[in-house]
């Protein structure tokens, strides 16, 4: 038996009505942006569909046997916010950990404000919001408490799962308090009492591990993938190989004759630019899933491979190249680059270009979806992103209101920018549309499917020119970037860059330069392009980091000092000063652009390595860092070469200063992993293109890190645990200085740069 | 008719001889705990022990399966070497997603069953078959040596 704390609604920061339109924002995601607030800047989470809520009544709820239930409303996909976000109300509210219950939201950003884990943004924008919930419900309790024994509430106080009078020692546990508390108002905000980082219980101490641990190693964690009904059939799905394609004509007969194949469903291609469309194809349904695999394989279709068959990424990658080389959109410019270049001595000259291949995610549990629609509504069961995002595409695809769609989200087996595209999910729909209602239907995605049809991380050319002068001073910096944009899902034909993409360690650079120009080129998009872990900042960040080495070993300098001083000493950029106020979405004054804090990391990053060390032959130290979602990160990476080329890291030493520590051991967790994800896609991964069809396939020709390329050794520093600055995020910023921390690491090694990935083999 | 004996329960199923074992374990017994991560024994998500032995479920026959052990990571609380993996697994905390690590558990249970003090190559060269795109190799690296050492000590 349960009684919830019920009493009028509080609600925050909702934005307000108005026409919805599906549009890019500055933030660089896509989001219901409301016509109406259009012409106020808004920023954080404000900017985000639903913003914050933190009614207590929405996320907290006490049993009369002492559980407290909290509300996890965004997605876990491996970040720890299904666990983070719970036990920052937790500590708010001095609930005791081993009595709190998670359960985890349904899509509803009415309810619970933005759902769309994306963007490093959970933390950051939920931290606050929390902490009111948690003070909120422990204020009630104790206002319920000084009722029931007729003191004033000052003489009560909250702890552990109880409230204490602290004169008579009289104690009510949480509870048997609940029924009162549920009748007591809802402090305003101005009257909480939020803890002081003194009185934490969980926040900052590592005593709570991951709510799905335990159940994750017995094999009970329930993930999309796991996901049963009675009743239900399995669909897969042949999709056209070439974004824009479609079935000319197919047969499906000796499909329908494999045993356990039940139907055959055409899933109609998409119009316009693809967003979060499905690409089309013909699906499969079967009683199992693989008797759906082998129904597809028995499929026979002609294609039409619409006007990306000529996409040629061995050719296109020659059409970056010129691209890069020739004069661009400028998007900053301080002094004047071209004429100091131009003037400028031919030894006082360097220039580099580099290149960056697609990537796919690869999440280890590939896409999946289960629809059930019954009586007019529809029922989801999924791992996504983005909830809403999906209940959109269902509630359009079905006509129906959104509020008739239900979705619930299970246990994502990663996700790193994939799954916040519904595209899967609205495939589902469309196959159980075609099913005799009732028929719950789960549509897989082969890892074949993920990698051929993924949502790829772009490919670009980068190009760096410098002028040095005899003194090791850099007088001029030029950074052109062609690469195609994630705007091309949303609008056709969209080419270079966005100012988002343009923005992450492009733009958002803080050198001492006095002649800075950024450009970037207009390309077009001839496959899905779309977010991964960290975005933009990986080309960018693998070419301004490698160059500055390359600089530094022009000028005869040691690196890391030479680093520190293009940075100069410590101060608050306004990020509006560097060309745009494109700041990830946040304001710029709470989050200025802070050098002293990106010299932290780089000191401890190189301290932590031991920089400067007597090295065997054959070995080297490598160092990049990066300003991205509003964290700090540096990386040392510690390679081996052998005479053959073969490169062996050997060591990571990541330092990350993201503020506020919350979560101290998940962070590391994502430290770890990004330098892992990192040096995946330095060494090994790439995606090409064949006549408009990727090449790769699974995990033979599309190659990850796996446990023996791993390095044995990844030391993780983490810095300023400051708890009056705002929070950074953590899930993407240790990605980008990985790569180009590594390149620097071989060329300390061997004398041979790489400026193209993946590395492979150095020659 | 195929009979299969999982996790010490003998269970018959209707399937053509030819489906994957990991597809009778997910889809016709419900038994999801094992992963489906590439189909092709390339990842390790679904790896199950016959006899003892890990083995990749996605391409083994489900007639190859039958009349032989078959344990799966549902059955590895009951298995004294799968209790101490377990629970070295939770004290690292390795999971991040955990999508991979039932496949992870199950290979280095094999691995301390056949190699109990396993050195450094020895774990790489029996973990590289499982993949984990979230990046928890160094962690499930010390989890092993954990697991190691407490089985050396006879224990729990
Ligand atoms: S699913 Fe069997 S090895 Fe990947
Ligand atoms: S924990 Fe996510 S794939 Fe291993």
């Amino acid at each position: 038996m349960s009684t919830t704390l019920q009493l009028s609604r509080r609600r925050f920061l909702q934005g307000s009505l108005g026409a919805l339109t599906l549009a890019v924002t500055s933030g660089g995601l896509v989001t219901i942006a409301r016509a109406a607030d259009a012409d106020a800047k808004k920023y954080g989470a404000d900017s985000m569909p639903g913003g914050t809520v933190d009614d207590p009544l929405v996320f907290v709820s006490i049993a009369e046997d002492g559980t407290v239930t909290i509300v996890a409303h965004r997605a876990e996909m491996g970040t720890g916010v299904r666990t983070s976000l719970p036990m920052v109300v937790a500590d708010e509210m001095e609930a005791d950990w081993d009595r709190v219950r998670v359960v985890q939201a349904e899509a509803n950003e009415a309810r619970y404000g933005n759902q769309n884990v994306d963007g490093s943004r959970s933390m950051r924008h939920f931290l606050m919001p929390m902490r009111r919930v948690g003070a909120a419900a422990r204020q009630m309790l104790e206002a319920a408490a000084a009722v029931r024994w007729s003191v004033p509430v000052s003489e009560v106080r909250a702890v552990r799962h109880e409230v204490i009078h602290q004169s008579s020692g009289r104690r009510l546990g949480y509870g048997e308090l609940a029924a009162d508390a549920a009748r007591q108002p809802v402090p305003g905000t101005e009257q909480l009492k939020l803890k002081t980082r003194d009185d934490y219980r969980y926040i900052g101490k590592d005593q709570v591990r991951l709510v799905d641990l335990e159940a994750i190693g017995k094999g009970q964690a329930t993930y999309g993938m796991d996901m049963r009904l009675p009743g239900m059939v399995y669909a897969v799905v042949a999709r056209p190989p070439v974004v824009g394609g479609k079935p000319r004509r197919f047969d499906s007969e000796k499909a329908l004759a494999v045993p356990g194949v039940v139907k055959v469903v055409e899933i109609p291609a998409f119009q316009g630019a693809p967003a979060f469309q499905p690409l089309g194809g013909v699906a499969v349904v079967a009683r199992n899933t693989w008797a759906a695999i082998k129904g597809r394989e028995a499929l026979e279709i002609e294609w039409d491979d619409g006007p990306n068959g000529g996409y040629h990424s061995a050719d296109f990658r020659e059409t970056l190249a010129q691209a890069s080389r020739a004069t661009g959109k400028t998007i900053r410019d301080n002094g004047d680059a071209v004429s100091v270049w131009n003037d400028a001595a031919e030894t006082e000259r360097f220039a580099a270009d580099y290149y960056i291949p697609h990537l796919a995610h690869a999440s280890m549990e590939p896409p999946v979806a289960t629809v059930l629609i019954k009586e007019g509504r529809a029922e989801v069961w999924t791992s996504v992103q983005n909830p809403a995002a999906a209940q959109q595409a269902v509630a359009a695809r079905l006509k129906l209101k959104p509020e008739d769609v239900k979705v619930n989200v299970l246990l994502l087996g990663g996700g790193f920018g994939r799954k916040s595209k519904p595209d899967y999910v609205d495939e589902a729909a469309i196959v159980a549309r075609a099913m005799p209602e009732g028929t719950p239907v789960k549509l897989v995605w082969t890892r074949e499917d993920d990698i051929h049809h993924d949502y790829l991380h772009t490919v670009s050319a980068e190009r760096l020119e410098a002028v040095i002068d005899q003194a090791g001073k850099v007088q001029s910096w030029l950074h052109r970037s062609a690469a195609p944009t994630i705007a091309s899902l949303f609008a056709e034909g969209a080419k270079g860059q966005q100012l988002f993409e343009s923005a992450m360690s492009a733009i958002n650079m803080p050198y001492r330069i006095p002649n800075v120009r950024v450009e970037t080129a207009e390309v077009a998009a001839h496959a899905r392009i779309g977010w991964f872990r960290s975005v933009a900042n990986i080309p960018h960040a693998f070419a301004a980091q490698c160059f500055i080495a390359e600089l530094a070993h022009r000028a005869g300098k040691d690196h890391r000092q030479f680093a520190l001083d293009l940075i100069g000493p410590p101060r608050r950029i306004d990020p509006g000063d560097m060309a745009d106020t494109w700041n990830y979405t946040e304001s710029p004054e709470r989050y200025p652009y802070d050098t002293g804090r990106l010299r932290g990391v780089i000191e401890a990053a190189c301290q932590g390595a031991k920089w400067g060390r007597e090295l065997p032959k054959g070995h080297g130290l490598g160092l990049a860092f990066c300003y991205s979602f509003m964290s700090y990160t540096a990386t040392v990476v510690e390679v081996a070469v052998d005479e053959k080329g073969a490169v062996r890291v050997l060591a990571v030493d990541m330092a990350m200063d993201c503020g506020p520590q919350i979560n101290p051991e998940r962070i590391r967790a994502q430290m770890e992993g990004g330098a892992v994800m990192g040096l995946s896609l330095a060494l090994t991964s790439e995606i090409t293109f064949e006549k408009g069809r990727v090449k790769q396939s699974n995990f033979h020709d599309y190659q990850v890190l796996r446990h023996n390329a791993s390095p044995r050794v990844i030391r993780t520093h983490l810095l300023n645990d400051d708890h009056d600055l705002p929070p950074g995020g953590v899930g993407e910023p240790p990605v980008p200085p990985v790569a180009p921390a590594l390149c620097n690491a071989i060329f300390a090694a061997t004398g041979k740069r790489v400026r193209s990935l993946p590395v492979g083999t150095v020659t | 008719m195929t009979q299969l004996k999982i996790n010490g329960k003998t269970r018959d199923v209707e399937v053509p001889e030819e489906m994957p074992l990991l597809w009778v374990l997910r889809d016709e017994l419900g038994m999801t705990g094992t992963k489906f991560g590439c189909g092709m024994a390339l990842c390790g998500a679904c790896t199950v022990h016959l006899d003892g032995a890990p083995i990749r479920s996605c391409v083994t026959p489900a007639s190859a399966a039958s009349g032989r052990e078959i344990s799966t990571i549902e059955g590895m609380a009951s298995d004294r070497v799968g209790q101490v993996v377990q629970q070295a697994w939770v004290e690292h905390n390795v999971a991040q997603c955990g999508y991979c690590q039932a496949g992870q558990i199950m290979t280095a249970v094999g691995l301390l069953k056949k190699t109990p003090a396993p050195t450094e190559e020895q774990i790489d060269g029996a973990m590289g078959g499982n993949i984990c795109r979230c990046g928890t190799y160094p962690r499930i690296r010390a989890a092993i040596k954990q697991a190691a050492g407490r089985l050396a000590q006879g224990g729990e």
